[in-house]
């Protein structure tokens, strides 16, 4: 009884606040509630008894993603209203789209059941006596090393994209030049010149 | 009143829903569109981890975790195109994003 109420709050949460997520005005609202949608997909995770998958999608989605959808509709001055133009034209064939689209998968889904010869088929079972977090280590370090070294790859890869897109050297900025600093010597740096005495120069 | 399987496929199923219609109705704002896109891939995970966990394999849950880098690598990139593109061209509305139209 608890788990279905529980199930019942976080997924009609995560539904309510993914609607306002494409429907709020106010982009930094729909971050918020783009938020608020991940952290009730991770009580569902929670439900589901895949700890680790719940903590990593707040500490991955709340802590790093959306505070950088944050800081970019932050930091572009854009005219949102602007972009909000031609929303209601969009409205009517969208919605058309979207409820064929959620019927079909509905119809598909809706009364799932798992056949009988799909558990011959499990690649690594859960383990009874394990945590989450231990049972996931024990088959991601070993069976699916590669998709890990893989995961990590992609990761660089976007730091690096990232960086050198966004990095810009401005024109009129005094930078060191370490190059410059060591070529310099005694010949190119020092000019000797006689003084007479009670004259200077 | 047991949770089954087909009501964690049934969120996902009208999260990806929202998340497609949130592209189709917001075409002109690119951020929008990114956390569409987000939304989309988070009830991915929700699949995942929902087979996952019926199912007593833990594959699921693993993949679930390399969706997820990918979304994350996927929102780094996307937002810093964005912010160049802003930079150059001062608007980011995708209609004006045709410049590499052959």
């Amino acid at each position: 009884m608890i788990p279905a109420l529980f199930f019942y709050l976080f997924a009609s949460l995560c539904v309510a606040s993914a609607l306002m997520v494409i429907a709020a005005r106010n982009p930094v609202h729909s971050v918020l509630f783009l938020i608020m949608a991940f952290v009730n997909a991770a009580g569902l995770f929670l439900l589901l008894g895949a700890e680790f998958l719940a903590m990593i999608l707040v500490v991955v989605y709340v802590g790093a993603v959306a505070v950088l959808f944050l800081f970019v509709v932050m930091m572009l001055d854009v005219d949102f209203v602007e972009l909000r133009e031609g929303f209601l034209q969009y409205l009517p064939v969208g919605a058309l789209v979207g409820v064929a689209f959620l019927a079909e998968i509905l119809l598909v889904v809706g009364a799932w059941s798992i056949g009988p010869g799909v558990p011959r088929l499990i690649a690594a079972p859960i383990p009874e006596n394990l945590t989450n977090t231990q049972a996931i280590g024990l088959v991601l370090y070993t069976r699916y090393l590669y998709f890990f070294q893989a995961a990590g790859l992609v990761l660089l890869v976007a730091m690096i994209g990232a960086i050198v897109l966004t990095l810009r050297h401005k024109e009129n900025v005094k930078r060191q030049d370490i190059g410059a600093q060591v070529a310099r010597g005694p010949a190119t740096s020092i000019e000797i010149r006689k003084v007479k005495s009670g004259q200077g120069l | 009143m047991t949770i089954s399987l087909g009501h964690y496929l049934s969120v996902a199923a009208v999260l990806f829903t929202i998340g497609i219609f949130g592209i189709f109705l917001n075409r002109k704002n690119v951020i929008i569109i990114l956390m569409s896109i987000e939304l989309i891939l988070l009830s991915v995970n929700i699949n995942f981890v929902a087979f996952s966990s019926f199912m007593g394999d833990i594959v699921g849950q693993i993949f679930a975790l390399l969706v997820l880098t990918v979304a994350a690598a996927e929102a780094a990139i996307g937002l810093a195109i964005l912010v160049v593109y802003f930079r150059n061209r001062g608007s980011i509305a995708v209609e004006d994003i045709n410049l590499m139209k052959g």
